[in-house]
């Protein structure tokens, strides 16, 4: 059971969360232009990273705020060195 | 043609709760048709100043603060979000108070009062009880008076609001359709304090 840390409860069984996959993965400015390859890839494809990974996460049984995690895959370490702005983004 | 009438989520589990508090050690039973309603506004939106001369307390913008006046308890529900206990009756016109002094500022005012019912756990023994389905630290030292959760309790998602440590007393917020499952499980939880 992994404890994370939620930016406004404190940290919480990993239970209480829902996993929103990888951060930072933009909607295309203009999703007209973009051609059925890049749209798929867009819309499928994930890095699948061992080690640091920066990933969402949704408190869904307590405060149902999302927030950006950066955790380490393989020893599910959790760093908290990020600021509360760049976690509750 | 028939005449209505209200019926509480736990009014089939009325007995069960009463019958599985022990006088001086644990008491359970419901505290049905509170009015209740969700304030979601921008904590540092001029709105936000003027709901709370309206309900007479600023809203609390600490997580799990809980703020009172004479009649209402605010609970923080998250960093743009409120849940507002009012007594029974009272939900149409707080409602109104709350949206009138909302105005035309981006926010929202939903009355919710059948969305929970409480329970309300109290004596010496609750801490304990609830602690048998709920991975939150309900010590005093980090769950205080006038401070609430919103956690686990038995699988089911649960508002925990403490309204008092020295005489310890819980109000548990479970959803309608889930009350009768936490009854029984609170029963079951409870049985080893009957003699």
């Amino acid at each position: 059971m992994m404890l994370i840390p939620c930016p406004w409860c404190g940290p919480r069984n990993e239970t209480e969360f829902h996993y929103g996959g990888q951060a930072d993965v933009s909607y295309p400015a203009d999703p007209q232009a973009v051609s059925d390859v890049d749209w798929a890839r867009f819309l499928f494809f994930r890095a699948n990273t061992k080690g640091i990974f920066t990933e969402r996460w949704n408190h869904q049984a307590g405060c149902r705020r999302w927030f950006t995690v950066r955790r380490d895959t393989t020893t599910n370490e959790i760093f908290h060195d990020d600021s509360h702005e760049a976690v509750t983004r | 043609m028939a005449e209505l009438h209200g019926e509480s989520p736990l009014v089939t589990r009325a007995e069960t709760l009463a019958g599985s508090s022990v006088p001086g050690v644990l008491h359970l039973s419901e505290v049905a048709f509170t009015a209740q309603v969700t304030l979601r506004v921008d904590p540092k939106s001029p709105a936000a100043e003027r709901i709370g001369t309206a309900v007479g307390t600023m809203l609390p913008n600490q997580p799990g603060q809980v703020a009172r006046t004479e009649r209402l308890q605010i609970l923080w529900m998250g960093p743009d979000e409120w849940l507002l206990i009012g007594p029974e009756g009272g939900a149409e016109q707080l409602q109104a108070t709350l949206t009138e002094a909302l105005g035309e500022e981006h926010g929202s005012v939903v009355d919710v009062s059948g969305h929970r019912t409480i329970v309300e756990v109290t004596g010496p023994k609750s801490r304990e009880l609830l602690a048998k389905g709920c991975a939150l630290d309900l010590h005093r030292r980090s769950f205080a008076s006038d401070q609430c959760a919103q956690t686990l309790l038995a699988r089911t998602g649960v508002v925990l609001l403490c309204r008092d440590v020295e005489q310890p007393s819980f109000w548990i917020f479970v959803r309608s359709s889930f009350a009768r499952y936490l009854a029984d499980w609170l029963a079951d939880a409870a049985a080893e304090y009957r003699v």
